[in-house]
């Protein structure tokens, strides 16, 4: 089904169930957002998604990437109001990672030069937590890799994000999705000839049977096969000699 | 006897229970709830039960032992039906006494009486005594009359007529009696519970084929979408305890009025959120449960209609934003309890993403009082856009205090004046804050306002579960705000940047102003800081979270103006700006030297004492033990 709206006055669809960001975005409008990714399910919590809704003839502020598209809703991405709330996150932000590229990078697209206040840090003394509790990597590992390797911890203010008891977590395969999704960069990943680093465990690597790169660990290799339709044949190769491979066999069949 | 079988039966077995009771038998209620449990209200029952049995009186008297009275300033409580005497801060030593002198000769003993500390009069009747005597304790007032560990004193008084009557009526005339009686949700909020029913009831079908007075769930059957009732019993506000006392001493009016609800929605299962630290609230509502289901009120064919109903206890495990209604739903499906959007409602997709309908203990407690009473009762009383009565837990710089039930509508003034007896030790009234920590603060030009849900909106406060916490001169606004922000940015779950980093930060800058390094500027940016936080944040503990920082901000700025450009606190609280000092009023007593624990006091005896100041710790010790008023904080 579809569902019709506007946004900034401009009249725009997509299917039911969709989340007004991703729309937004598809249409090219531009929405500020540091926890959103379309692998997982929207969570909310950086706050930068802010936008104006008027549903009903009630006009609120509420974050996008978690409110479903509605019919005859009007959407507003930009105001003053916005913009005054998005700055001031940015700057609680940004003094949670101040040296992380991307989150400067926004803050500077929105005005905000400095953090008006002190750096997070973990650790009384320690450098900047240079985390900003998105959960995108605990989200992830849930919900595509379904490892549960990673996950919250404490709450308010003293929330954090990790292994359970900050351990070396048995679940964790070594896939480094977590890494890969991490706005600011966060999560150590150390691959070495035979084996890669990450989250206080060694896990040895496959290597492509054919080119000898690093294809994944052992332990996701496993997983995949356990979890997923392909058998562990599939995963001797790398991703780049598969292609050739295939793309091989494509031009026989084609002359 | 087992199961009642219809209402008739019900009818009858409360006729029974009543005739076996009228036989000139007097009912002494001693106060059980926590409060005076703590200072030894089993003991003084057992003692009571001990010497009428001694006496020979067990058959002309029964000794209950009940719920929370309100009066807990006062505990041992232990009230005297039917002359309703009551004697207040009872030891189980004085129970011979009583005994023999009250019970047996009707003689009163005048020392265990209220004194009341304004007027200086002693009472003899409960009503009589002011704290009572401006209440309309509708839901509490049952609390005294009530053994909640049996299910026979409630059907006595006369507990499950109002389901017998609502079955017989039907859900959609339940559903009209509560949308008319206007019954606003109690755990603060104030949403329409009809409205709230409705909505639920509708969820998921089509408006015309609702099925006329329960008849689809004829013989037992399932309703056709699952459906669930809650109660919420996570009262987290420090200093609350309205809905314990209502569970602990009642807790049959709350499975009545879900037990109501059920019939009236369409649900077949109810669960109760109640927080693990409340055991005696778990205790009484678990024993009170398998009464009721032996009593076939509860379970299959509920009365021998159609509905099949049953509850079950959920133990929260003690995080305040438990209390918020979808973070609620998360932690009993087993899962972290943290808000999500409610874009869509909890009634539309709530508990295992099915219709919800969560309200609140003493939201539940009013139902069948509606029912049984009928909605033109029920908006006689209170307001217009706010009828009933509400608890409120009346804390703080108080003399009276305990819990209290009002009509809405009643002034602030009322409240803590006429019922809480004012401000203790000649102290001047500050300020009030209602609405538990994210309540807001009000000043006393405000005492006036009448208390309903909207006009505290209005004012800058809220109702909230019903937390009231009065303050004297001697109170910090400043402080209050900081402790309260300390208390939700432990509180806050942490999800949403706004709330997690933004109250640390709001922490921050408010102990800033109390440490007297803070400059216009902070106030500035606590002023941006907490609009955002509460624009910004996803759940009520946000978005309200701000309320006490703001309306210090609001209504006592100079203080803080203080705090900022003179490095002063006015109240003699902020340690980092205080300064003791011993005037020329000393005696030279040496009590003040003997109690230093620094040794930062000198002086010869019936001589001037001096304090050293850069060893002083600023305990205030030397100020609480000086009988000639010769301390001065500054």
């Amino acid at each position: 089904m579809t569902v019709k709206f506007t946004i900034n006055g401009v009249g725009v669809e997509s299917a039911a169930g969709a989340n007004v960001l991703d729309t937004a975005r598809r249409y090219g409008f531009e929405i500020p957002s540091l926890c959103h990714h379309e692998a997982v399910v929207p969570y909310g919590a950086c706050r930068l998604c802010l936008v104006e809704i008027t549903k009903g003839g009630r006009k609120k502020l509420t974050t996008c990437c978690n409110y479903e598209v509605l019919e005859g809703i009007s959407v507003v991405t930009d105001s003053p109001a916005i913009r005054q709330h998005r700055a001031m996150v940015l700057e609680l932000i940004l003094a949670e990672a101040p040296d992380a590229e991307p989150v400067r990078e926004l803050a500077k697209r929105y005005g905000v030069a400095f953090s008006r206040f002190e750096a997070t840090r973990a650790v009384e003394g320690e450098g900047p937590r240079d985390c900003i509790l998105c959960g995108l990597c605990a989200r992830v590992c849930t919900e595509v890799v379904k490892a549960d390797a990673l996950t919250f911890n404490g709450r308010g203010d003293k929330r954090g994000v990790g292994t359970p008891y900050g351990e070396a977590a048995d679940p964790c395969v070594g896939c480094a999705s977590c890494a890969s999704v991490c706005p600011t960069n966060r999560i150590a990943v150390k691959d070495t000839r035979d084996k890669r680093e990450i989250w206080g465990r060694e896990l040895a690597l496959v290597r492509c049977e054919s080119c000898g790169a690093p294809v994944m660990t052992e332990a996701h290799r496993d997983h995949a096969v356990r979890i997923g339709p392909l058998p562990a044949d599939y995963y001797k190769t790398c991703t780049a000699c598969k292609r050739k491979s295939l793309s091989g066999r494509l031009a026989k069949v084609g002359s | 006897m087992g199961k009642i079988r219809n209402p008739k039966e019900l009818h009858s077995y409360r006729e029974e229970l009543l005739a076996k009771r009228t036989a000139s038998r007097k009912v002494i209620a001693v106060c059980c709830g926590t409060g005076c449990n703590a200072s030894g209200a089993r003991k003084v029952a057992q003692a009571l039960v001990d010497e009428i049995q001694k006496q020979g009186l067990a058959k002309e008297i029964d000794v209950r032992p009940t719920g929370c009275h309100g009066f807990c300033e006062r505990g041992t409580l232990v009230l005297m039906h039917p002359e309703e005497t009551l004697y207040q801060r009872v030891k189980p030593e004085d129970v011979p006494a009583i005994v023999e002198k009250t019970v047996k000769n009707g003689e009163i003993i005048a020392e265990h009486l209220y004194d009341d500390p304004v007027s200086g009069e002693k009472h003899v009747k409960e009503y009589e005594i002011p704290f009572y005597k401006h209440q309309e304790r509708l839901i509490l007032g049952k609390n005294g009359l009530i053994d909640p560990t049996k299910i026979d004193d409630y059907i006595a008084l006369g507990g499950y007529q109002a389901l017998a009557k609502a079955l017989e009526m039907g859900p959609d005339r339940v559903l009209d009696e509560v949308k008319r009686a206007n019954v606003r949700g109690r755990g603060g909020g104030g949403f329409p519970a009809g409205r709230k029913w409705e909505t639920c009831r509708n969820a998921g079908r089509q408006q015309n084929a609702l099925p006329p007075s329960g008849e689809a769930r004829e013989g037992g059957s399932v309703p056709a979408e699952k459906r669930y009732v809650i109660c919420n019993a996570d009262e987290g506000d420090p200093g609350a305890f309205m809905d314990r006392s209502v569970l602990e001493g009642n807790p049959h009016a709350v499975i009545e009025g879900m037990i109501i609800g059920a019939f009236t929605i369409g649900s077949d299962e109810g669960y109760v959120y109640v927080r693990h630290e409340y055991p005696l609230a778990v205790k009484h509502l678990t024993v009170a449960l398998e009464q009721a289901r032996e009593k076939g009120l509860l379970g299959k064919g509920i009365l021998g209609s159609g509905l099949c109903f049953d509850i079950k206890i959920n133990r929260g495990g003690g995080a305040f934003v438990c209390g918020e209604s979808t973070a609620l739903m998360a932690s009993i499906e087993g899962k972290v309890g943290e808000p999500r959007a409610k874009h869509i409602h909890t009634v539309v997709a709530g508990l295992n993403g099915k219709p919800t309908n969560l309200n609140n203990v003493e939201t539940w407690a009013n139902i069948p009082l509606v029912i049984e009473k009928g909605a033109d009762w029920y908006t006689k009383i209170g307001t217009k856009s706010s009828p009933g009565t509400k608890i409120f837990s009346l804390v703080g710089k108080v003399n009276n205090t305990g819990l209290v039930e009002v009509p809405m509508g009643m002034t602030l003034r009322q409240i803590i004046f006429d019922i809480g007896g004012g401000i203790p030790k000649g102290g001047e009234f500050k300020a009030v804050q209602t609405g538990g920590p994210s309540g807001g603060c009000l000043p006393a030009d405000k005492l006036d306002i009448p208390v309903d849900f909207d006009t505290l909106v209005e004012q800058g406060s809220m109702m909230g579960s019903g937390g009231m916490i009065v303050m004297d001169d001697k109170t910090c606004m400043v402080d209050v705000a900081k402790y309260f922000l300390n208390f939700l940015k432990f509180e806050s779950c942490g999800k949403c940047t706004t709330c997690r980093e933004g109250l640390r930060r709001l922490h921050e800058l408010v102990t800033e102003i109390t440490e007297g390094r803070a400059t216009l500027e902070t106030i500035q940016l606590i002023e941006e800081l907490a609009a955002t936080v509460e624009a910004g944040s996803l759940c009520a503990l946000g978005t309200t979270a701000v309320n006490p920082v703001r309306s210090t901000l609001q209504f006592f700025r100079d203080e803080y103006l203080a705090h900022v450009n003179e490095k002063r606190c006015p109240a003699g609280v902020c340690k980092a700006l205080i300064t003791y000092e011993i005037t020329d009023a000393c005696t030279g007593c040496m009590v003040c030297k003997k109690r230093c624990p620094e040794s930062v006091i000198s002086g010869d005896k019936k001589q001037k004492h001096v304090i050293d100041t850069a060893g002083c710790i600023k305990c205030g010790i030397c100020n609480d033990v000086c009988k000639f008023d010769a301390v001065r904080v500054y």
